[in-house]
């Protein structure tokens, strides 16, 4: 690990704490919050919205379309449905291609030093 | 779940109407329903016999050796998620409610995607077999275990009561019993194979079990979905029309929000607090995180969620037109007059489309399901107490896996015995609200410590205990003084009057509670940081370093 020991190891810092303040890892879990939180907090909150506009928007979620039986409630809630196929997916395909890697090649470079 | 609430059987019927009821909607052939069960019986226990072979290691009595793909967890995922509460009652609940019945499946749906972006995998990489694993990582582990191992047993211990129970309703409907005795021996019959299963196969025959279950479930739900689709042109909107039809006057409710929940500004509030409830609990279900250990690496954990949410959402779709059909095909009237009540919905439109063969097929299925779901709850409530109280706790780690897996395995038949009396006495009660409490009491005591441990730094012992033990105790007092134990006619204890809480679910108030408190705890406590500990978990977290490895292959 000896591009990772580049911050002077202190007294009494673990082999893990030396690792965590690497510019590698910092990168690493910079890129997981970024990518993850803000996907968190959308998906959150489109329930929200919707959960709410069912609860409190009877009239508006009631419109049905076109002489149809479907109704603005049904588009919404079936929205939820792709919304949450379509996170599953970016959020896999963006671990596998992008995090993935750089993950591992840390944790190799860690249990090829023997922590 | 308490659209289920109402629809699951809520109390002692007249005797003569159940008896009634019965004979007048005489669908379906016993005999049939009875050999195709059997059959699944015979082939799971032929599946776990097998899978048992290389039962030898706490890891492969837990987690089946961490040797599942991903496929095949996200399989098992689906089946031990799919209850009958699932099946039945959304089904149900969509045919007499319409669109309400289905916002529950959109809860449960959206609720998968906080275990995919913030728990599966880091949970996966940091712990061993329970969910206490992940928290004792870096806070005090004896009163963090023993406080994670109460809330995941009484969470157990209410979806269990509710399973069980919710046989008991399945039988009265689909094997013409409907006297006390002859369903407490049917709860009595899958509480003991249960058992059996669990004992014999640890987690691989109970993951086995469930991919089994899954697989019919979804095929035999798919079948129904095209069968009713054609019978409307695969017009969607004709099938909408044809339930608005079915339903006579006010028929056009079905179709808008608000037919069940919506008559007063409380119980929109007891919407919203069951809406909260759901998307965040399942994150929190302890039998649900247990099988993100069953893959041997992150990655796999991550493709099991995957498949889990493909699964799980287009079944949920599958019920959406099932339930429509079911008003258009059977009428809800038919329906609410069946014994089973509206959990009947999804076995009597398959007894409309393809006659006694088809119903048969559901009923074994449903029964599957049942069984599926209670086993897996079973090994999780085993893996709790054994390793969490009896080996780290009582023994304080000082003891050797086999006697580990022993205590377990007794724990099973205890647990296994608890569930049989408890679905006996719990035969007539109002069991959805159980359902709804676990998911709740999971959303309020397990997620607030599992999101701290993992992202906060400075979080400690004392917050963790007061998260869990303040979101546990607030879950249960609320439900206690809630509408749904007394008050009303159709509450748990009709004749008492002590509801001083208005809503029928405590999410609105004990998730936030729950959360809050593991802040406060946290502050207040003097406990000194352990800033090396969490550097360990964050490296491991995020990298697999040091992760648990696969013991076995298949």
């Amino acid at each position: 690990m000896a591009e990772l020991a580049e911050p002077a190891r202190s007294a009494g810092e673990t082999d893990y704490q030396r690792v965590e303040r690497s510019p590698e890892f910092q990168d690493l879990r910079r890129r997981f919050r970024s990518f993850v939180f803000p996907l968190t907090a959308l998906f959150l909150v489109w329930y929200f919205v919707y959960v709410l506009l069912a609860n409190y928007a009877h009239d508006f979620m009631s419109i049905r379309l076109g002489g149809s039986a479907i109704t603005v409630g049904l588009l919404f809630g079936l929205g939820q449905f792709v919304s949450t196929f379509v996170i599953t997916m970016l959020y896999a395909r963006w671990a596998n291609q992008r995090f993935d890697a750089q993950a591992d090649a840390l944790r190799r470079e860690i249990e090829g030093d023997d922590l | 779940m308490s659209a289920i609430a109402t629809a699951l059987p809520a109390g002692p019927a007249a005797p003569g109407t159940v008896v009634q009821a019965a004979a007048g909607t005489d669908v379906g052939n016993p005999a049939v329903n009875l050999s195709i069960f059997a059959a699944f019986v015979a082939v799971t226990l032929f599946v776990v016999l097998r899978a048992s072979r290389q039962n030898k290691s706490a890891a492969d009595f837990y987690a089946g050796g961490r040797s599942f793909t991903g496929p095949q967890n996200g399989t098992a995922i689906a089946g031990d998620y799919l209850s009958a509460a699932s099946f039945l009652g959304i089904c149900g609940a969509i045919a007499i409610n319409g669109y309400d019945g289905f916002l529950y499946s959109i809860g449960f749906l959206v609720a998968w995607l906080v275990a995919l972006l913030l728990v599966a995998e880091l949970l996966r990489n940091t712990g061993k077999f329970t969910m206490a694993d992940v928290l004792s990582f870096r806070l005090r582990e004896r009163p963090v275990r023993m406080a994670a191992a109460l809330a995941t047993l009484l969470v157990v211990f209410f979806y269990l009561l509710a399973q069980m129970a919710g046989a008991g309703g399945l039988v009265a409907l689909l094997l013409g019993v409907d006297s006390a005795a002859g369903i407490s021996a049917v709860i009595t019959v899958v509480g003991v194979l249960m058992i059996l299963y669990v004992l014999v196969g640890g987690m691989k025959g109970t993951t086995w079990v469930q991919i089994i279950k899954a697989v019919l479930l979804i095929a035999g739900a798919a079948v129904m979905t095209i069968w009713v689709l054609s019978k409307f042109g695969f017009n969607l909107s004709a099938l909408l029309q044809g339930a608005v039809d079915a339903a006579g006057e006010g028929g056009q409710s079905l179709l808008e929000p608000g037919r069940q929940y919506g008559a007063t500004g409380l119980s929109k509030l007891s919407f919203l607090s069951l809406a909260l409830a759901l998307v965040l609990g399942t994150a929190g279900l302890p039998h649900v995180l247990m099988r993100f250990y069953t893959v041997p690496t992150a990655k796999e954990a991550r493709r099991s969620v995957v498949w889990a949410i493909w699964l799980i959402g287009i079944f949920y779709l599958f019920t959406l037109v099932l339930g429509y059909g079911a008003g258009a095909l059977v009428g809800p009237e038919t329906i609410n007059a069946a014994p089973g009540g509206v959990n009947s919905a999804a076995p009597l439109l398959a007894f409309a489309l393809g006659g006694e063969i088809l119903l048969g097929i559901i009923a074994a299925v449903a029964f599957a399901t049942i069984l599926a779901v209670v086993a897996g709850l079973t090994i999780t409530a085993a893996a709790s107490f054994s390793h969490d109280i009896y080996a780290n706790v009582i023994k304080k780690g000082r003891v050797n896996p086999d006697a580990e897996v022993r205590i377990a395995r007794w724990t099973v038949v205890v647990i296994g015995l608890v569930a049989i009396g408890g679905g006996v006495l719990a035969q007539k009660q109002n069991v959805a609200f159980l359902v709804a409490l676990a998911f709740a009491v999971a959303a309020s005591a397990n997620l607030p410590t599992i999101v701290y441990s993992l992202f906060w730094k400075r979080f400690n012992t004392a917050g963790a205990l007061w998260s869990i033990y303040g979101g546990l105790i607030s879950c249960i007092v609320l439900i206690v003084f809630s509408p749904v134990v007394s008050g009303s006619e159709t509450a748990m204890i009709p004749g008492a009057d002590f509801d001083w809480f208005p809503l029928t679910n405590p999410g609105l108030v004990s998730i936030p509670l729950g959360f809050l408190l593991g802040i406060v705890g946290t502050l207040v406590s003097s406990e000194p940081p352990h800033p090396e500990k969490f550097a360990e978990m964050e490296v491991r977290s995020l990298t697999g370093a040091g992760a648990e490895r696969a013991t076995a292959s298949h």
